[in-house]
């Protein structure tokens, strides 16, 4: 009986964090905590968690949050080395909390874009709606912890051209950011949202951000997502989506670096007629540990959805992909594609790759495939013959092989940038 | 005017389980339930040795300690383990000596299951050794004389107990522990009977082996073990096929299937499932939770080929621990469930040894209300070097209330594997019926034409007999049209 | 043989024929031709018996039976035959076990013994030259990897299989080369007797010069519009169809 009335893992974890001050619904709050006290982190007995051991995040003593008070950064600084694209709006997060000082641009016409913390309650009425709080620790502990994070709501029928940039720096040794964004995109309306992270002087630190989208009917939606934050930090990501009818919701996430990252995608395609694009890159090395985690959940007919992920693993490094497409009952004239590629560059490296199908309409065209291997050998001798070395025949194959997924990304100034990480840290060109 | 999805459920509903008759034989029971006792009871009505005694007794504390797994994607009132008959012997139990000697009652069984022995032999042309197993206990083995002058055992479980200890002391367990899961340890506790084959070095064993499960007392459960070892360079067909009477009540039947195949030697195991799945409204019919397993040595060949056509609730996996360099697994299955039949069934395929080779074709069929599930594992161990697995998994849909679901696992820790999986899931094709009827083919043969085709890469594994017999209960489960 | 008076069919609620009226007689060829939209394929289409087209008006009477009565594979059996323009693929079926499984339903249906194996495959050679098809084609599945032409040359080795009473052939010309064409065209013409009839739905006149027909009929707007000798088509090729149209209009 004792086990019971102890503490729950996740509880201890928590104890020194700030509880949220957002102006989010108490009764949400106090369900999150109950979840927090009750359930414990994850292990690889849990189904979803199989390939993912959590044991390196609660050990993360979280005694001492000192970081918070901010780094010793300026604008300029941001827009050398972090800034993906001078157009638009760029925000910048440090652990959780909103840098003013540091988030520079022009607010477009037709849209509400600010911190959480400056939101009213009525705008965060929608915080927590189809989130999943019971058995789920994560989300569980951004809703009851949440320091701040973006608020964006896009008028009906506003197109906002530049993108709208998120830059989360994560800095100091043992902090736990826990980001919070808000995401609206009103009828008929068009945005593209760039999410980035990176880690600065941090060490064993862990963000964990929980994004919600909301696409309404007929509305347009591109989300970019990098994550490199250096190795040693921990990322737990979820993006909980809801699309309306005639939607288009499109994410790329590009995971290059960090030691483990977690990025759970759940997309609610509620209406008819709509579009859903999931594309994703993992290039990993050293001991790297990256698991993607969707769920398309097609519960109307007449929808398309297209996923296509692929990853290279060298050295030490892990990937993970587990894809899982659900067609409901009624929900006909579905057509879902999922496909995952991957590429071991090292006898220590692996993959786990679990594409999963659950369908129960009859009416549907649905199909995945998963390929594993190594790069082709005759292609490499085929390189080299023609004079070629053999290490760059190995890195024109293999950025050949990622380039097909990166190249998703239509935003040239994005798709600049991860090119730039890929020769920082790999060494390819493309 | 034309063939609509409604009139086929329709048709898919209303045939009937072409093998729900009972068979009278009086029958030896065990008291319901399941305690020790009732272990000792089995082994001792068995004569067993001591050894047997113990490995029961072992198994049996081993699995009160286990707890029924719940993640196959299947929804099942739990049995209740001691609402079960864990014995049930026909009464007769003197030793057949001839086919001759068989109870004229129990022929008359296998020859509506359509099994006769004579049947076998003159459809074939050349001979098949048959064991029959009703209700767990070994009834004939045929052709054992034949056998033996090639050395080949090929006996019931019980006998080979009885008569080649050693060799079921060395191999039973060695491919699935009695620790392996839930199933298997309650099958290692109460095993009643089951069939044994031993091959011995570089001997083509020259016919097809067969067992025949039949469950028919009431009540029961069916527990049966087969081991077949494939000494070196040795090769064996081996054919098994089960049938249930209607019942409504749910049926047990929790089987494990060992095989070995030493260096060189190559098993080809063929099934043919068609347990009772229930009636339409889903009542009774047979839980068929299985556990097959084989292992390969340097250069060996494992091939299970698989038509699943009934039980209520299908939980069968059978998979291939590829040990040894250059070793082949292969899967071939077609999966068809109607009514309200549930089937998770797939493979695994372990990569241990450099230079393995595994294939996996994957047919499912779901129709009426019934959700089938296609779930593999595919593991390239860290020296498996050179690994090659390729997966093709398709679902058909026939109707709107039923579901197809496909969950591969691909676990790759080694860099010169190379692994594809493929998988589709569509619905019987209405222009490919229209073709059909526009050139005078009934809709019933349309759709028998297109689910044999749709099958045919799973149908062309089977020895030719087998083929026929389940092309023939393809088209019973899926056309109503009996016989 | 066939009289199709009045037909009136429509698709999701949109009408494509609009009052046909046609009539053929044993041992004739009838061409039907037209613009693109006209209703050629759908006429094809509701005589075969494809259910989603909704017949809201007329009558089809074949061989003194109303047509549109019978099921899909009892107008097969009585003896009409659609080569198909897009023939439909079944992976894994044989060709062979397709026909004789045809040719057996039908055999039974008007109560005549099973074909033996025997007969079957001397049929089977006799009527594969006929069409120049390759024996090879036919053990392999149905339609699955055949070229265009060795699809269309396999409707026509069915329908001489089968020696239907009234074929209708459905764009059985587009995307043949002259050759393939002449080889079709050669096997329909073989196939031709006093006994039968056949339609032929075509865009083209070209077919016309290797399959003569009796009657030229132009469809367009749902209807038979204009019918003629085989001059007719010539002078379609060379004035399009826009003189008809005009003068329909005009009407």
């Amino acid at each position: 009986m004792n086990e019971l009335i102890q503490e729950s893992k996740v509880a201890a974890f928590v104890e020194h964090l700030p509880q949220t001050m957002l102006a989010i619904d108490k009764e949400l709050v106090s369900k999150a905590i109950a979840t927090i006290k009750t359930t414990d982190f994850p292990t690889t007995r849990t189904e979803a968690w199989k390939y993912t051991r959590l044991a390196r995040i609660a050990a993360i003593s979280t005694a001492n949050q000192t970081a918070r008070e901010g780094k010793n950064l300026s604008r300029e600084d941001i827009h050398s080395s972090y800034q993906i694209t001078k157009d638009g709006l760029t925000f910048v997060f440090e652990n959780g909390v909103f840098r003013s000082d540091l988030s520079s641009g022009e607010f477009p016409a037709g849209a509400t874009i600010k911190p959480l913390t400056g939101c009213t309650k009525e705008e965060l009425a929608i915080v927590g709606k189809s989130l999943t709080l019971e058995n789920e620790v994560f989300n569980a502990m951004n809703t009851a912890y949440a320091v701040d994070g973006m608020y964006i709501s896009i008028q009906d029928k506003a197109i906002i051209d530049a993108p709208i940039q998120l830059i989360h720096l994560i800095t100091g040794k043992n902090t736990v950011s826990n980001l919070r964004n808000i995401i609206q995109i009103g009828k008929f309306a068009k945005a593209e949202i760039m999410q980035s992270y990176f880690a600065l002087d941090a060490e064993a630190s862990f963000t964990n951000v929980v994004t919600e989208v909301i696409v309404a009917e007929n509305a347009h939606l591109t989300i970019n997502k990098l994550q490199y934050e250096e190795e040693g930090n921990y990322h737990i990501s979820t993006e909980q989506v809801d699309q309306a009818k005639d939607s288009t919701f499109t994410i790329n996430t590009m995971s290059l670096n960090g030691t483990l990252v977690r990025n759970n995608l759940n997309i609610e395609v509620n209406g008819v007629n709509c579009m859903t694009n999931l594309h994703g890159a993992y290039v990993l090395k050293s001991n790297q540990h990256v698991d993607n985690h969707t769920i398309v959940d097609h519960k109307q007919p007449h929808c398309e959805s297209n996923e296509l992920y692929k990853g290279v693993m060298d050295e030490k490094s892990t990937g993970v992909f587990n894809g899982k497409v659900f067609v409901r009952k009624d929900a006909q004239k579905i057509n879902a594609f999922q496909s995952n590629g991957n590429v071991l560059l090292s006898d220590d490296a692996s993959i786990n790759s679990k594409p999963e199908l659950e369908i129960y309409a009859d009416d549907v065209k649905c199909s995945h495939g998963s390929t594993t291997g190594q790069l082709d050998e005759e292609a490499v001798f085929y390189l080299r013959a023609r004079g070629i070395s053999e290490k760059s025949a190995r890195h024109l194959m293999v950025s050949a092989f990622i380039e097909d997924v990166v190249t998703k990304i239509e935003n040239e100034a994005f798709l600049n940038y991860t090119h730039s990480l890929l020769k920082e840290r790999f060494g390819w060109d493309f | 005017m034309g063939y609509t999805e409604n009139e086929l459920a329709k048709d898919l509903e209303n045939q009937e389980y072409k093998f729900g008759f009972v068979t009278n034989i009086d029958s030896d029971k065990a008291p319901k339930g399941l305690d020790e006792s009732i272990i000792r009871f089995i082994s001792a009505k068995k004569n067993e040795p001591e050894w047997m005694l113990e490995y029961r007794l072992k198994a049996f504390s081993i699995w009160k300690e286990m707890v029924e797994p719940s993640w196959a994607h299947v929804h099942y009132e739990k049995p209740d383990f001691q609402e079960i008959t864990y014995y049930s012997a026909p009464k007769q139990t003197k030793k057949y000596e001839s086919w001759d000697d068989v109870d004229p009652e129990m022929k008359a069984t296998m020859a509506k299951l359509g099994i006769s022995l004579e049947e076998q032999q003159r459809l074939t042309g050349t001979n098949v050794a048959v064991d029959f197993v009703m209700d767990s206990v070994s009834v004939a083995t045929s052709f054992k004389a034949k056998l033996a002058e090639l050395g080949i055992i090929f006996c019931s479980f019980s006998e080979a107990v009885q008569e080649h200890p050693e060799l079921v002391r060395k191999y039973m367990g060695s491919v699935v522990p009695m620790t392996d899961n839930f199933y298997a340890a309650l099958n290692c506790a109460v095993f009643t009977d089951g069939s044994f084959c031993y091959i011995p070095k570089g001997v083509k064993c020259p016919m097809e082996l067969s067992t025949y499960f039949r469950i028919n007392e009431g009540g029961t459960g069916q527990f049966e073990r087969t081991l077949v070892v494939a000494d070196q360079g040795s090769y064996v067909s081996y054919l098994e096929g089960c049938t249930a009477p209607q019942r409504d009540e749910n049926q047990l039947h929790a089987a494990v299937v060992e095989l070995i195949a030493l260096d060189d030697a190559e098993i080809k195991y063929s099934t043919v499932q068609n347990w009772y799945p229930g009636d339409k409204e889903g009542k009774g019919g047979v839980f068929n939770f299985v556990t097959k397993r084989g292992m390969c040595e340097r250069n060996a060949k494992i091939s299970w080929t698989q038509v699943e056509t009934g039980s209520a609730v299908t939980w069968k996996y059978p998979s291939c621990i590829l040990k040894g360099d250059n070793s082949v697994g292969e899967f071939y299955s077609v999966a068809v469930t109607n009514n309200f039949q549930q089937a998770d069934t797939g493979t695994k395929m372990v990569h241990l040894g450099r230079n393995t080779k595994s294939t996996i074709i994957s047919k499912g069929i779901s129709a009426g209300k019934s959700q089938n599930s296609y779930r593999g594992l595919v593991q390239i161990h860290k020296n498996a070097s050179n690994a090659r697995n390729f997966s093709q998994c398709d679902s058909l849909l026939m109707t709107d209330e039923c579901g197809a679901h496909t969950f591969p696992y691909i676990e790759c820790k080694n860099s010169s594997a190379k692994i594809e999986h493929e998988a589709t899931t569509s619905k019987i094709g209405e222009d490919q019926i229209f073709y059909c009827l526009q050139r005078g083919i009934s809709e019933e043969k349309a759709i028998s034409l297109i689910v044999n085709g749709y099958c045919k890469e799973v149908l062309n594994q089977l020895p030719m007999e087998f083929a026929v017999e389940a092309q023939k209960l393809l088209a019973i489960s899926l056309e109503g049209s009996v016989g | 043989m066939i009289t199709i008076k009045n037909l009136h069919a429509s698709i999701d609620g949109k009408e494509i024929l609009k009052g046909l009226n046609l009539e053929v007689k044993a041992g004739e060829v009838h061409a039907i031709m037209g613009p693109n939209g006209a209703g050629k394929s759908t006429l094809a289409s509701v005589l075969a018996g494809r259910e989603e087209y909704e017949i809201t008006e007329g009558s089809v009477d074949f061989d003194g039976q109303d047509l549109l009565e019978l099921s899909t594979e009892d107008r097969a059996r009585e003896g009409l035959f659609l080569a198909f323009q897009y023939p439909i693929e079944i992976p894994g079926v044989s060709n062979i076990n397709f026909l004789r499984t045809s040719l057996n339903e039908i055999r039974d249906y008007k109560g005549e013994e099973q074909i033996s194996a025997k007969d079957f495959m001397a049929l089977v050679r006799e009527k594969s030259a006929l069409v120049e098809l390759d024996a090879k084609l036919a053990s392999r599945s149905v339609n699955e990897g055949f070229s265009g032409g060795e699809k269309k040359r396999n409707e026509i080795f069915q329908m001489a299989m089968l020696n239907p009473k009234l074929s209708i052939l459905d764009e059985t010309d587009s995307g043949l080369d002259i050759d393939a064409l002449r080889i079709v065209a050669n096997g329909v013409n073989k196939l031709k007797s006093p006994e039968n009839a056949t339609i032929v739905i075509t865009h083209y006149q070209r077919l016309l010069d290797y399959i003569v027909p009796d009657v030229v009929h132009v469809l367009y707007n749902g209807k038979i519009v204009k019918s003629g000798p085989k001059e007719l088509a010539l002078e379609l090729e060379e004035k399009g169809y826009d003189w008809i149209k005009a003068e329909v209009d005009a009407q």
